[in-house]
């Protein structure tokens, strides 16, 4: 059921998102990275990947709620062709016009290199043609891959998700596998899996795929069926519990490094939640909390500690810390108590900026040493064993991290539910309601002020006995923004949300100063950050695991209206009444 | 025994006089109509009664404590509770939770005791829940059962008004103010909510206020009228006696055309 017109126009789009891709220069510098040995680089990925995503769905067609969409090979060949083409073509009078005018003085990306990355090495007029319809071919394929039948679609779908991952993993999977004979053997030593690992691991994802997701499926609805903790559904959570806590010390330095990063942006997503999800209250300036977590431990334990240098241990300092924090979540509240909306977060930006310049300035540096920052962090003793936590042995710092993120979970979970949580929901409905309903405002804002900042603090104060220094660059601006994005994206409102955003983003992309899983990306990761961010508003504005409160908000006609539907016997009812 | 007494009060919005000295009292277990044509200030007279916006001059007493300068949290933990005239609820809250909200100034748990979940704030979060309900059966079925767990925002519109004044009731008051209650309700849901008012007051012991339009209302429900304009009492007493009073029909209708002759 395709449509000419939304075909030509879905080509058009993904020519535009090609020659992008090649105009900010991420074709040509990801072209150094081969993913499979031979013939395919992560640039071929990028540019010949875009037109085969968009061929899938000119073979869906037009979105339509009514209808199923049709399965057809050759129908969605066809579809994925025409469209294929159409992008294509219109890449290769990009390529060509990048070619005949030297623009490299405004946009130094676009040079021969990247005309001759795009045009596979073919040169113009060739390589024109090539880029078209190879192009052409890669949407044909998207196209024929959505047609299949069900059983082999996933097969394969399973197999090339195999194969991309384990080449786009390399490094990952490499340091898991410390095993240095078995790395050479799938990995080429110019980097990127042999062609042959690549038909090997992607034959072998297809077999398991087809085996395995038939019987796991039947396990889950048995765990399901089954009584709340007889034996089935006991050992499906304990496989689940031991599958969690495993990791850490069977997975490589990179992937707890990752696991680290992750988990303290979910602990400062959950805070920051408290604040703006649960309360309703903007805050831009959220890093200042952070910081105050991270610098009081540097001063309270560090022996390098300027000034004031007590060398409290790491569990002595934490009340303190809490302190801090819980009087800066004050500090910041009182003044911003009677502002709302925006006038509240741009007042919060300029709290956050300001904790950053007054750590860096000559006033405040004989205690924190301004740009020198903090060094020589102690880690973290656990009492009654040998065990330090610090930069250095990051498994057990996982753990940590996921107990404390447990924490900040389960404090969220009991405020949502309680007379608490109603007033902030309250507040955030409407405050001068909630005020006349005998919520006092005064109180709930600092409250969740203080939640959020005490929160906080315990991120920082895990950073900086992660990291063992303290300097102020890590306290941008920026910070607060990816927090807040995380917490978008998630889903506003909502624990597995939190999760879930801090994941993608910051365990996929990358936080602000650390890498992600595609460490290559690290050029274009606050694009991505924008791009998904936009994408999300469009199509999923309650994020990827919404909270119901937030959901009902967003989709309130729809509700409103299924509802009428489902009233319509009570009204008719009501009427007869009147009638009578 | 009055239970609010209110002496001069004064309120102006720019140049606008919205209440100009305006004295007034409800005794313990009255049901007072407040009516004059719009623009006469009875919505001003609630906000400033409720502590939405503070008066300018003269004193609230009620209950034997001066009120005049408490923010409106404060005014409903001493026992006066409103209602919007147009329908302010939380839409996003559920029916039940939207009540439950109205016990806030009744109860205590802090952060601590909900982050550990102590046994007297579970006993609370009973309480508030049981009382939430109980006061949703005040409007028979129409709030109850499947309805608790629906969103605000999914109500008739009938019902948003019902829920509102549940959730005023949730907060325990002693002085009800209902900011037109039967605006936008069918003849039938007028007169039943009519019944209600008397209920309030006669099987819950409420004192009610009630600003409305709809005169059979008026007619109905008050034991004692009291008509504004510009912000003062123009006409006070029985039902009756204000409907044949002269300044309130001059009032709501204009002079006759022969004296405007003599401007």
């Amino acid at each position: 059921m395709s449509d000419p017109r939304y075909t030509r126009r879905l080509g058009l789009i993904t020519g535009v998102a090609m020659a992008f891709t090649g105009a900010i220069g991420m074709i040509e510098s990801f072209d150094e990275r081969t993913l499979i040995d031979p013939f395919l680089t992560m640039g071929m990925l990028v540019l010949l990947g875009t037109p085969w995503a968009a061929g899938i769905l000119a073979a869906r067609g037009r979105p339509s709620p009514l209808e199923e969409p049709t399965r057809d090979s050759q129908e969605g060949a066809r579809s994925g062709l025409t469209m294929g083409l159409v992008a294509g073509a219109l890449t290769s009078v990009f390529v060509l016009i990048v070619d005949t005018f030297d623009m490299t003085q405004f946009l130094p990306n676009l040079r021969p290199a990247m005309v001759e990355v795009m045009t596979f090495g073919f040169g113009v007029p060739i390589g024109l043609l090539v880029l078209t319809v190879a192009a052409g071919f890669a949407g044909a394929l998207g196209g024929a891959f959505f047609g299949m039948p069900d059983a082999p679609r996933k097969g394969l779908g399973t197999a090339l998700g195999w194969v991309i991952g384990f080449s786009l993993l390399e490094v990952v999977v490499a340091d898991i596998l410390e095993l240095r004979e078995l790395v050479r053997l799938i990995y080429s030593p110019q980097g990127g899996l042999q062609w042959w690992a690549a038909i090997v691991i992607g034959a072998l994802a297809w077999w398991l795929s087809g085996r395995f997701t038939g019987r796991a499926k039947r396990f889950v609805e048995m765990a399901k069926a089954a009584d709340r903790w007889s034996g089935v559904r006991g050992s499906v959570y304990a496989f689940v519990v031991i599958a969690l806590l495993l990791p850490a010390f069977v997975l490589g330095g990179i992937v707890n490094e990752l696991l680290i990063n992750v988990s303290l942006f979910i602990l400062m997503g959950l805070g920051l939640n408290i604040v703006v999800g649960l309360a309703g209250l903007l805050d831009l300036g959220y890093v200042a909390f952070f910081a105050v977590g991270a610098y009081g431990m540097a001063v309270l334990t560090s022996p390098l500690s300027p000034t004031v240098n007590p060398e409290m241990r790491w569990w002595v300092a934490l009340p303190v810390v809490i302190g801090m924090a819980a009087f800066a979540g004050i500090m910041v509240g009182t003044p911003v108590i009677r502002m709302r909306g925006d006038y509240l977060a741009i007042v919060t930006l300029g709290f956050g900026e300001m904790v950053r310049i007054l750590l860096l300035s000559d006033w405040l540096t004989p205690l924190f040493g301004g740009a020198q920052g903090i060094r020589r962090i102690p880690g973290v003793t656990i009492p009654f064993t040998t065990i330090t936590i610090g930069g250095v042995d990051p498994e057990f710092l996982v753990y940590f991290m996921m107990a404390f993120v447990a924490l900040a979970a389960y404090i969220t979970h009991r405020s949502m539910n309680s007379r608490i949580g109603r007033a902030w929901a309250a507040m955030r409905e409407d405050e001068d309601v909630a005020e006349a309903t005998g919520v006092g405002t005064v109180q709930a804002k600092l409250l969740a002020f203080v939640t959020g900042a005490i929160v906080a603090s315990f991120a920082g104060a895990l950073f900086s006995a992660k990291v063992g220094a303290v300097f102020t660059n890590s306290f941008d601006v920026v910070v607060s923004l990816i927090i807040l994005v995380v917490v978008i994206v998630g889903g506003m409102g909502s624990i597995p949300g939190i999760v879930a955003g801090s994941f993608v983003l910051i365990g996929v992309l990358g936080g602000p100063k650390t890498p992600g899983l595609l460490q290559e990306f690290g050029e274009y990761k606050l694009l991505a950050y924008g791009a998904i961010l936009v994408f999300m508003m469009l199509k999923r504005p309650e994020g990827l695991i919404p909270s119901v409160r937030r959901s009902r908000e967003l989709h309130q006609d729809e509700l409103t209206q299924d509802d009428w539907l489902d009233k319509a016997g009570d009204f008719g009812d009501e009427a007869t009444e009147v009638a009578t | 025994m009055a239970l609010l007494e209110i002496y001069g009060l004064k309120k102006a919005f720019g140049g606008v006089q919205a209440l100009g000295g305006l004295d007034f009292h409800i005794n313990n277990g009255e049901i007072v109509s407040v009516i004059g044509p719009n623009g006469a200030g009875k919505t001003s007279f609630f906000n400033v009664i409720s502590g939405l916006f503070p008066a300018d001059e003269g004193i609230i007493v009620f209950d034997g404590d001066h009120l005049a300068h408490h923010q409106p949290n404060e005014i409903t933990r001493r026992g006066i509770a409103r209602t919007f005239q147009n329908v302010r609820l939380f839409p996003n809250l559920t029916v039940l939770e939207n009540v439950m909200v109205g016990q806030h100034s009744r109860t205590s748990s802090g952060m601590w005791a909900t982050i550990l979940q102590t046994k007297k704030q579970r006993a609370e979060e009973q309480m508030i829940e049981e009382k939430a309900k109980e006061v949703l059966s005040f409007f028979g079925t129409r709030l109850t059962g499947y309805r608790h767990d629906q969103p605000a925002f999914a109500l008739s519109y009938a019902n948003r008004r019902r829920l509102e004044i549940a959730r005023a009731m949730a907060t325990e008051p002693k002085l009800l103010l209902l900011d037109e209650p039967t605006a936008g309700m069918n003849p039938k849901e007028t007169v039943e909510l009519t019944d209600k008012i008397g209920e309030l007051r006669d099987d819950r012991g409420l004192t009610v206020v009630v600003i409305e339009h709809d005169m059979k209302v008026v007619e109905n429900v008050s034991d004692r009228v009291v008509v504004l304009d510009h912000g003062v009492k123009i006409a006070e007493g029985h039902y009756d006696d204000v409907s044949t009073n002269e300044d309130v029909i001059e009032a709501y209708l204009g002079r006759p055309a022969e004296k405007d002759d003599d401007e």
